[in-house]
């Protein structure tokens, strides 16, 4: 089995094969940060390419090109763009995107307050569905290809079909105008009480939660039968060990790696899908904020918003793959 | 003496569901009988689908796959085991009965070391502490001669090899101190210098521990090394049931005769002519990371006749055969075909120089569109090489099928409404519409049993004899070698270690590793196992 390896002996090359788990997590990390330059990249490109001009809308009828290029000098647009990209990066990675043209304040400062109130929400509707998934997943193949396993199935298919903001409105309409049992909209301010917040948010946090449990669901089902249909399950029943040892000991190590990607993958989504259900229910998040800004070309607000949704995704799916990368006993064991 | 395990009018059904019709009963054991003694080994053996391995299982009240067992009585020490119950079973498997896989690396848990998979059984069902299984552990490992015993358990099931992971999971077996052992196939996976160690060191093991065992396999030659009695099976039926020396010396039945006869042809040698049809000369090749596979690989093979590429798995024999098609182009040296040099790239390669050199695959199932009929696996090399279509193209496609020995009836089916056998015969047929002048035979026999595989290695001679076609076959069997080789080349780690007319290169004076090979080959042949291991020993002691 073991041939001598024969390779030229490059430093990078040797360094892989004494540490292959660090160099693939090296790896991954870096190619991470370049990924997020290159998306830097591609939101101020797409934000200049706009039609549309940030002093124009602001001056509405008393644009005049004299007053429109004063605005113009004002915001250093006047200045080339590959300088205003680098002056706006370097400021991104200290934390400091601007000052919003529309309010003249520090866009820092009110992105950290609204992406607290997206995060709480998000992370409130992980808290629910990540749990709810993984259960309703190891059910449906206690279950397998029986009822309970169907009507799961189908209810989860509808759930994925429908686009959250019609899930959205079909709540507001039923739990809020019908029944009158929740509240719309979903309004928080500060210094208001957990529990308030919590009642507040009930609605749209049922939005996501519908979104994304099913995927979860079924990508939970599915990691867990192919786990129990391998040979080693198989091992496991015929060394007489009990049911309960054999899925705790032998199967869920196994299964876990795959469960944890679809979960990381799923956060990554309700991060970023926040956006269309607060404005359905009209919270003061991220997604909020940047919708407004967009209406108003207020382009520093939109650029910081769409830079901070990537870094979250790209954040949240390079856990994943390090989580499986850490996962797999070949990598953490080299021969 | 009374029985250990003592199985009596075993029926075993499953239900299959075939595409677009009504689910249907089948049956897969069918009144099976037979009795074994306190520390006797019992071989069970047949083709695919004879039931041995369902029969073995049914040793654990286990039916794999949807089989479930319908009829008889399974009793083990005067209790029948298949009315015990789920809980009561559980104490059976695993404590009484173990099982070995014939795939270890997949049987292990990647997950978990060695070690604590090999103790777990042991441990779980109270039959020892954990400290007293460790020691277990440690002395079966030592028995079945693994290296480095003590620090073996601590390494994790991708960190060993294959020979390594089926001792271990022999030692898993053994290590709760069973009554009973299932051996399923334990060597096929193998190669036959690994498999003489495992099989030797299972031998040992079990006469060592005083384990009965059935021992579950296709290879008679192997089975009658280890066995006491041997029990042959066909369609789920018993076919022969006797001592060993009685089957293998004595058969009675028509069926044990052709498996005790497989393979004991042998062809004639062609002479070596000047002109070679292929010639490969000092050829290296290395993939893309630097990884040198082959190193200076000369050899030639002249026009009707065939080469035989043996060695071990990695020994670099299929990666000639991708160097010769052009899908690793080599690094150094060159090939010529018929006197002018063959293009290095598969992509850069003309039409006509690939359509002269065609490839038959060890697996015909995976090298075929599963959603195409014969007619259309065949019928595309001649729309591709020779534009045929239509009536022309079915009538050729015809023509071939009668060439491969098959009815025109099959035109229109699917693989998967094939048997491996005729798999591999459309697959044949396939590489012949290209009318080539070398196929490259990459082990196209070694997943077939071998009654059927005898029928493909006649056909390929038949057809070499008709066409004046050239073989490269590459296999790790050297009874194909003796069967059908003109020529045969040993390959040993990318290196070309014997090459020559076989009858000069089956004779001594062998080198070392060729020796070793040769030696390793299971021969149909009462104490062969014993024989062989004894040389060693005196050619160790006499160093």
């Amino acid at each position: 089995m073991s041939n001598p390896v024969e390779t030229e002996s490059l430093p990078g090359q040797r360094f892989r094969e004494r540490f292959p788990l660090l160099a693939l997590l090296i790896e991954r990390m870096l190619l991470s940060l370049l990924l997020l330059v290159a998306v830097s990249v591609l939101i101020f490109g797409g934000v200049e390419a706009l039609p549309g001009d940030f002093a124009t809308t602001y001056l509405g009828q008393s644009a005049t090109p004299q007053a429109v290029a004063n605005i113009r000098a004002e915001l250093g647009l006047d200045r080339p763009v590959v300088t205003r990209y680098f002056e706006w990066l370097a400021g991104a990675f200290q934390g400091d995107f601007g000052t919003s043209w529309a309010s003249r304040n520090s866009v820092s400062e009110q992105v950290g307050n609204r992406l607290g109130n997206s995060l709480f929400l998000a992370g409130f509707a992980a808290v629910i569905s990540v749990p709810l998934a993984v259960g309703l997943g190891m059910l449906s193949v206690h279950f397998r290809n029986r009822m309970p396993d169907k009507i799961i199935n189908v209810i989860s298919l509808a759930a994925i079909s429908l686009p959250e903001f019609f899930i959205g409105y079909l709540l507001i309409l039923y739990f809020a105008v019908n029944f009158g049992v929740a509240t719309f909209p979903a309004t928080v301010y500060e210094g208001m009480g957990f529990i308030e917040r919590l009642k507040a948010i009930a609605l749209p946090t049922a939005t996501l939660v519908l979104v994304v449990l099913a995927h979860m669901m079924r990508m939970t089902r599915a990691a867990i039968l192919s786990v129990m249909s391998s040979a080693y399950m198989e091992t496991a029943e015929l060394k007489g060990l009990s049911a309960f040892r054999a899925i705790v000991k032998h199967a869920a190590p196994n299964a876990l790696a795959p469960i944890i990607n679809v979960v990381a993958l799923n956060l990554a989504y309700l991060v970023v899908g926040v956006v269309v259900v607060e404005v359905v229910f009209v919270y003061p998040g991220m997604g909020q904020y940047m919708v407004d800004a967009v209406t108003v070309r207020d382009m520093p607000v939109v650029q910081a918003c769409g830079l901070i949704f990537a870094a979250v995704y790209i954040f949240l799916n390079m856990l994943a793959d390090i989580l499986a990368i850490v996962a797999n006993p070949r990598l953490r064991h080299p021969r | 003496m009374p029985e250990l395990l003592s199985v009596r009018n075993l029926k075993i059904e499953a239900t299959s569901y075939p595409p677009g019709e009504p689910p249907k009963r089948i049956t897969i054991v069918d009144g099976v009988s037979f009795d074994l003694q306190k520390g006797k080994v019992l071989g069970l053996i047949g083709e695919s689908g004879a039931g041995k391995s369902t029969i073995g299982l049914s040793a654990l009240a286990y039916g794999r796959g949807g089989a479930e067992i319908t009829g008889g009585e399974v009793s083990l020490n005067g209790t029948n085991i298949l009315a015990l119950g789920k809980a009561g079973i559980r104490k059976v498997r695993g404590a009484h009965v173990c099982y070995v896989a014939q795939s270890a690396a997949a049987a292990f848990n990647p997950a978990h070391r060695l070690g604590d998979q090999v103790i777990e059984a042991s441990v779980k069902h109270g039959l020892m502490t954990k400290e007293e299984a460790r020691k277990r552990g440690l002395y079966l490992f030592r028995v079945l001669g693994l290296p480095n015993p003590e620090t073996f358990g601590d390494r994790f099931p991708h960190q060993v090899s294959g020979g390594q992971l089926q001792r271990a999971m022999t030692a898993m077996a053994l290590c709760p101190n069973p009554e009973l052992i299932v051996f399923d196939e334990p060597t096929t996976a193998l190669d036959v210098t690994t498999q003489i160690d495992v099989l030797a060191a299972i031998k040992h093991a079990i006469e060592e521990t005083n384990t009965a065992a059935l021992y579950i396999t296709h290879d008679l030659a192997v089975v009658a090394q280890i066995s006491d009695d041997i029990m042959v099976l066909r369609y789920g039926k018993t076919v022969e049931y006797g001592s060993v020396q009685q089957i293998i010396e004595a058969p009675t039945q028509e069926y044990t005769r052709a498996l005790v006869n497989v393979r004991q042809t042998a062809r004639e040698e062609a002479p070596d002519q000047s002109q070679a049809l292929l010639k490969v000369d000092n050829v290296s090749a290395q993939y893309s990371n630097g990884f040198k596979v082959l190193h200076g690989v000369s050899l030639h093979l002249c026009k009707g006749q065939t080469l035989a590429i043996v060695g071990e798995s990695g020994s670099g024999k299929s990666t000639l055969a991708r160097v010769i098609t052009g899908l690793l182009p080599p690094s150094d040296g060159s090939i010529t075909f018929e006197g002018k040099a063959l293009t290095p790239e598969l992509k850069r390669r003309p039409r006509d120089e690939l359509r002269r050199i065609q490839l038959i695959y060890q697996m015909a199932d995976t090298a075929m569109n599963p959603r195409q009929t014969v007619r259309d696996i065949i019928g595309r090399p001649l729309t591709f090489y020779y534009g045929l279509r239509g009536a022309a193209k079915t009538a050729r496609v015809k023509e071939l099928l009668e060439q491969i020995e098959m009815s025109n009836g099959f035109i229109d089916r699917y693989p998967a409404e094939l048997s491996g056998g005729q798999k591999q015969r459309v697959a044949i047929a396939r590489a012949l519409a290209a009318k080539p002048e070398l196929i490259l035979c990459d082990e196209p026999t070694s997943a077939l049993d071998p009654l059927v595989a005898e029928g493909i290695l006649k056909l390929l001679m038949k057809l070499q004899a008709e066409s004046q076609l050239s073989y490269v076959f590459i296999t790790h069997d050297i009874a194909i070698v003796r069967a059908i080789a003109d020529s045969v080349a040993v390959m040993h780690r990318g290196r070309l270690v014997r090459f020559g007319p076989k009858s000069r290169a089956l004779s001594p004076p062998f080198d070392d590793y060729t020796d070793l090979l040769l030696k390793s080959v299971p021969e149909m042949e009462l104490g062969w196992l014993e024989r062989v291991l004894n040389t060693r020993r005196m050619a160790s002691a006499g160093n």
